[in-house]
């Protein structure tokens, strides 16, 4: 074996080569084994120091070990390398085209008269008023006697009220929840109730089944303004802009003084959207409320009107024929 | 009510143009649903007279004519030349005024008059029926102006034809507002100005002629006029100025009797009624009807009467249905000579309700029933009678009047409080204010005492039937102040906070689930096709509706799936194949001892059919199936923290396919369904593939656990695999639960994860794989920890199942 440090010169370009000639991490490690390796190239250089002289050894020793590490640093560098080429060609090899539509995408979505409650409901949760729910079938004394519409009253009249018999119907107003709350509890009262209604009606612009949102607040107090100031806050947020409204004087029997409000529509037409009005002291002396110290006021608004404006809906029908090109729109 | 707006004006005249006035009225809460123009536009439309009328010659139909036009000149006419005109109307004839359309004339639809000729006969111009000028939907003839009418004046001015027709939705509490003479005195109301009525005068009597009156029930007749009136000829013609007006309030003319009755009905508000004065043997009774009287209306339909029905009536029969409907026996005809004219005051507590219990609504009930001016009787009578005697002629007789004056309403004395104006309002509205709005409506106000102990002491009208309490008289000042007037404020209430139930799950939140699912939420109709529930749910009690929209919308529901099926129905037929909804709401299910017998329970449920996944590049097609549906549900159920308290089992139900339903029961009551529909139902429905349903009780799933940790193990878990032979019937859940039953403490999770049949499986058997997750809390499992469980697992399931591991 020859100690000299032409060898060594000779066996670093021997694996500068091979090193560079590697084409993959297996063959490279290949290399590391020949030159590296217990057997290898360096190994066996290594052995020969012991038979160099005592004072040339250390010298030598370190020859060899800068030699060694010459190589070393060429395999780590090479090595990087190829494991970098290998990830690229596995990442290029795994390329896809990302503008294909992604699996299971879909959702379902909430029927427009339910998101138009579920707005309503969170509007006037925000001022504390509690969800009541009241039956559909409903006797003649919540729908009418108690919100003093006794028996052959003209009012009674203009609801097209379906029968099952004289004592019986199917609600045609959401009211009749202000009595059954009020019959269990007592002032002060902040509830809405939403729901549907009922009226013997069927054309363009009636669906004989319809939703409405009854409100109720009942304390001391409670005033005429503050009607005005709730109905005309939760328009302006329900619309979110400033739409024009106008209280116009009309007439229930559990309501006095009573209000229809009207909004401006984009034709410049004014559309009615709720009716409303204070507590009529023979409402609150049916369920046991004194009126000389308590008042209130009620409103019911027509759910599918205000949805039909807020979201562009032109035919009431559409809201009960379930068709999924209409439903789909609202997510 | 409709009426004409030159007519109010002649009894007030407020310097506001019909849009204001229209405006202004609704905003007193008189609610104007329309505005229409009385007749067509056109121009040059000219009071003519025939003065020349002659067969044409070659036309058996036409005549030729010579129109005198007077003094009218125009570009087309030459002042004092008579115009030619070709008429086809049978009633053109020598002497009669007509409205001539001259030359140059443009009618109604843009109809350009242009001089003609008419198989040869020239003709310069047209003389109009009433339909031509937009007056009549149509007519027969050419329109007849009265004799005096004035020539060549134009017609539009002659007969006010720039007037409207408004239509005023009045409210059931203003039935003072049911006659031009209410609606002016509101208007004076809303523009501070008087209104003056016409004058009417008494007719003094040309004959002495009268008719008895007893009132045998004072209470719901507490003044009755009658007046005799002979010798009218009631086939002459009602004045067109009447005809006109009357038909501006959107009533027809029939004969001159009924038309001055309902032009002092629309005039004042008040009905009247005219009989037949022959037909009357004796005495005029008002009473009520005996049980099962009959009388016939002037319908000619024969009623049975109630002993609540008020009649009028001779010594020998009833006559009519007081101020609901005339009797025809004593009716006014072509053939009468005399009558005998009623003006009564009808309680509306006697007529409330009458005429709908016979299917009736009239004109008059409908006043009647909102009462009208206790004091107006006599002046009806008198408007009427003068009215008559200028058109029919004849002889009147004295009023007779029987009247019990203490049933008679009276004007009523209410109490106005300051302090319950400002609170009610919220709104101070000054003393002055207050009086003059009362005051202006026609009340008489005294007050005492100042500032917030201010009481108004008020005297209202008896004709104000709608004003007798307190609030009554707020909302008078608070409408005529105007709503818009009163400020917008704030409600102030106790910063209170609500209780809200953690374990009260949201139905909000169970349709969320349902909508990540991919289910659209619907609302169908709560009352259905008997045809088709019936055939979900036969020979099931139902709730009818006597009388519904129509009978595809006849009965209440029994469960959501009649109206969600029949929308998927709907959308299968416009090309929607992939139907996935949902729905909430009640079904009603009669049950004697629920309230008002009937069961009003909240359902949630779902309906799918088609693909399971919209078509997509990367998965394969599969139609839906029982277990996407199912998975759906138990979604669902995973909600309420609270999976294991339900349990499905096999079930068969009339609806679903009998191998393909499962009932879910919690604590032993069933709680819902989910199913294949039945293939028969799929076809008598007309729907197209597999259709999956759900439907469960709400009020079952609206609860959920609250939860409470449990401390994560720290040590490794350890999965065994089981492949467990059993006969095919034996229900999967039943292997799990009795794995579950003996698995022990170790056990914590338990996947089924394979079922396996053919190939290695005898016939008639099915291998389940089951993944079983065995864990400890406070040590890493040994081998032998393990093999006791799978041991013991094994073992009870051969034990009770007879169940063999898979080779």
């Amino acid at each position: 074996m020859n100690l000299d440090t032409t060898t060594l010169d000779e066996i670093v370009s021997q694996a500068e080569l091979a090193i560079s000639e590697a084409s993959d991490p297996a063959a490279l490690d290949q290399v590391r084994v020949n030159f590296l390796g217990k057997k290898g190239l360096f190994t066996e250089q290594m052995k020969g120091l012991s038979k160099l002289p005592k004072e040339e050894k250390p010298k030598m020793g370190q020859v060899i070990n800068i030699a060694k590490q010459k190589v070393q640093k060429l395999l780590t560098e090479r090595g990087e390398l190829l494991r970098n080429e290998e990830i690229k060609q596995k990442l290029a090899a795994e390329s896809i085209d990302v503008t294909l539509p992604g699996r299971g995408t879909q959702l379902g979505g909430l029927h427009p008269v339910s998101r138009t409650i579920e707005r309503i409901e969170s509007f006037f949760g925000d001022l504390g008023f509690s969800v009541k729910a009241g039956p559909e079938v409903e006797d003649d004394y919540h729908n009418f006697d108690a919100l003093n519409i006794p028996e052959h009253h003209p009012a009674r009249q203009d609801h097209d009220t379906f029968y099952f018999n004289p004592k019986l119907v199917l609600r045609t107003q959401t009211s009749g929840v202000q009595i059954r709350t009020m019959e269990v509890e007592k002032p002060p009262l902040r509830i809405i109730s939403p729901g549907k209604v009922y009226r013997n009606d069927y054309d363009q612009t009636h669906t004989p089944m319809f939703h409405q949102v009854e409100g109720l607040m009942v304390d001391k107090d409670v005033s005429f303004t503050h009607l005005k100031g709730v109905l005309h806050d939760f328009l302006h947020h329900f619309f979110e802009e400033e739409v024009e409204i106008r209280f116009r004087p009309s007439y229930f029997p559990f309501t006095e003084p009573s209000a229809e409000v009207d909004i401006m529509g984009k034709n410049g037409k004014w559309l009615e959207v709720l009716g409303c009005g204070m507590v009529h002291p023979n409402v609150l002396r049916s369920v046991g409320i004194d009126p000389e110290i308590y008042t209130g006021f009620a409103f019911g608004m027509g759910v599918e009107r205000l949805t039909m404006l807020r979201y562009g809906v032109n035919d009431l029908r559409a809201f009960f024929e379930n068709d999924l090109r209409f439903l789909k729109q609202f997510k | 009510m409709k009426f004409s707006e030159s007519w109010l004006r002649e009894w007030v005249n407020p310097a506001i143009s019909s849009d204001d006035l229209a405006h202004q009225i609704t905003m007193a809460g008189l609610e104007v649903d329309g505005v229409d123009p009385v007749a067509g536009q056109f121009n040059n439309v000219i009071v003519g007279e025939v003065v020349e009328c002659g067969q044409h010659p070659d036309a058996d139909k036409l005549q030729v004519t010579k129109i005198s036009l007077g003094d009218y000149s125009s570009d087309t006419v030459v002042q004092g030349e008579l115009v030619d005109i070709v008429c086809g109307a049978k009633n053109c004839r020598l002497g009669l005024k007509v409205a001539v359309a001259t030359v140059g004339a443009v009618l109604p639809g843009d109809f350009k008059i242009k001089k003609a000729k008419l198989r040869g006969v020239p003709s310069h111009g047209m003389l109009c029926s009433e339909s031509e000028l937009g007056l009549a939907e149509s007519s027969d003839g050419i329109l007849e102006l009265p004799s005096d009418a004035p020539i060549g004046s134009c017609v539009r001015d002659y007969l006010d034809l720039n007037d409207v027709t408004i239509d005023v939705d009045l409210t059931a509490n203003r039935g003072d507002c049911l006659g031009i003479k209410g609606l002016a005195r509101e208007v004076g109301v809303l523009n501070s100005l008087a209104f003056t009525q016409p004058t009417i005068n008494a007719v003094t009597p040309s004959i002495d002629d009268t008719r008895a009156i007893n009132i045998e029930a004072n209470e719901a007749c507490p003044r009755y006029l009658g007046r005799v009136i002979k010798g009218i000829n009631v086939n002459a013609q009602t004045p067109l100025w009447m005809v006109e007006k009357l038909r501006r309030c959107g009533t027809r003319a029939i004969d001159p009797v009924v038309d001055v009755t309902n032009y002092v009905l629309l005039e004042l508000g008040h009905p009247m009624h005219a009989f037949d004065l022959a037909k009357i043997e004796g005495d005029i009774k008002v009473r009520f009807a005996n049980k099962d009287e009959k009388l016939v209306l002037l319908d000619e339909n024969e009623v049975t009467l109630n002993e609540e029905t008020l009649l009028i009536a001779d010594d020998v029969k009833a006559l009519a249905m007081a101020g609901i409907f005339g009797g025809l026996h004593s009716g006014v005809t072509t053939e009468s000579t005399d009558i005998f004219l009623e003006s009564a005051f009808f309680a509306p507590l006697a007529i409330l309700g009458k005429a709908r219990q016979y299917g009736l609504h009239t004109d008059a009930s409908h006043r009647y029933e909102r009462g009208i001016d206790p004091e107006l009787q006599r002046e009806a009578m008198e408007r009427a009678t003068e009215l008559l005697l200028e058109i029919v002629g004849g002889e009147a007789g004295p009023i007779v009047e029987a009247k019990s004056e203490q049933e008679l309403p009276q004007s009523k004395s209410v109490e106005l409080r300051r302090v319950k104006l400002d609170g009610r309002i919220g709104h101070h509205i000054e003393d002055e204010k207050v009086d003059e709005i009362l005051t202006r409506l026609g009340f008489e106000v005294a007050s005492t005492g100042a500032d917030i102990d201010k009481v108004w002491q008020v005297v209202v009208p008896a004709y104000r039937f709608d004003i007798s309490i307190e609030v009554d008289l707020i909302e008078e000042v608070a409408r005529i102040f105007g709503y818009n007037n009163i400020p917008n404020v704030a409600p102030t209430a106790m910063l209170k906070m609500r209780e809200q139930k953690e374990a009260s799950l949201s139905i909000n939140k169970l349709k969320q689930a349902l909508v990540n699912r991919d289910y659209q939420e619907a609302i169908t109709y709560s009352f259905v096709d008997p045809n088709v529930q019936s055939l979900l749910h036969p020979q099931q009690e139902v709730m009818t509706l006597p009388h519904p929209i129509s009978s595809e919308m006849s009965v209440m529901r029994l469960s959501l799936w009649t109206g969600l099926l029949q929308s998927v129905a709907y959308n299968q037929n416009r090309q929607q194949g992939r139907v996935r909804l949902f729905e909430t709401g009640l079904r009603f299910v009669p049950d004697e001892s629920a309230e008002n017998g009937v069961r009003q329970e909240n359902m949630i449920a779902g309906v799918i059919s088609g693909q399971r996944v919209d078509e997509h590049w990367s998965m394969e097609k599969a139609a839906t199936d029982f277990f996407d549906m199912k998975g759906d549900v138990e979604a669902l159920l995973s909600l309420t923290a609270n999976a294991d308290a339900y349990e499905f089992s096999k079930a068969e139900i009339d609806a679903l396919h009998p191998g393909q339903t499962a009932q879910i029961t919690r604590a032993g009551h069933v709680v819902g369904y989910v199913g294949s529909l039945h293939p028969e139902l799929e076809r008598k429905l007309g729907l197209n593939g597999r259709t999956l349903v759900f439907e469960l009780l709400l009020s079952e799933v609206l609860t959920q656990n609250i939860p409470q940790a449990r401390e994560i193990s720290r040590f490794p878990a350890n999965r065994r695999d089981l492949a467990v032979v059993v006969k095919e019937e034996v229900d999967a859940k039943k292997v799990l639960q009795l794995i579950e039953k003996v698995g022990g403490n170790y056990l914590i999770d338990l996947n089924l994860f394979d079922v396996y049949q053919g190939n290695g499986i005898e016939d008639g058997y099915k291998s389940l794989a089951i993944a079983l997750i065995l864990q400890d809390t406070s040590k890493t499992l040994e081998e032998k920890d393990i093999s006791d469980v799978i041991d013991r697992v094994v073992d009870t399931l051969k034990l009770e199942l007879n169940a063999s591991l898979r080779d």
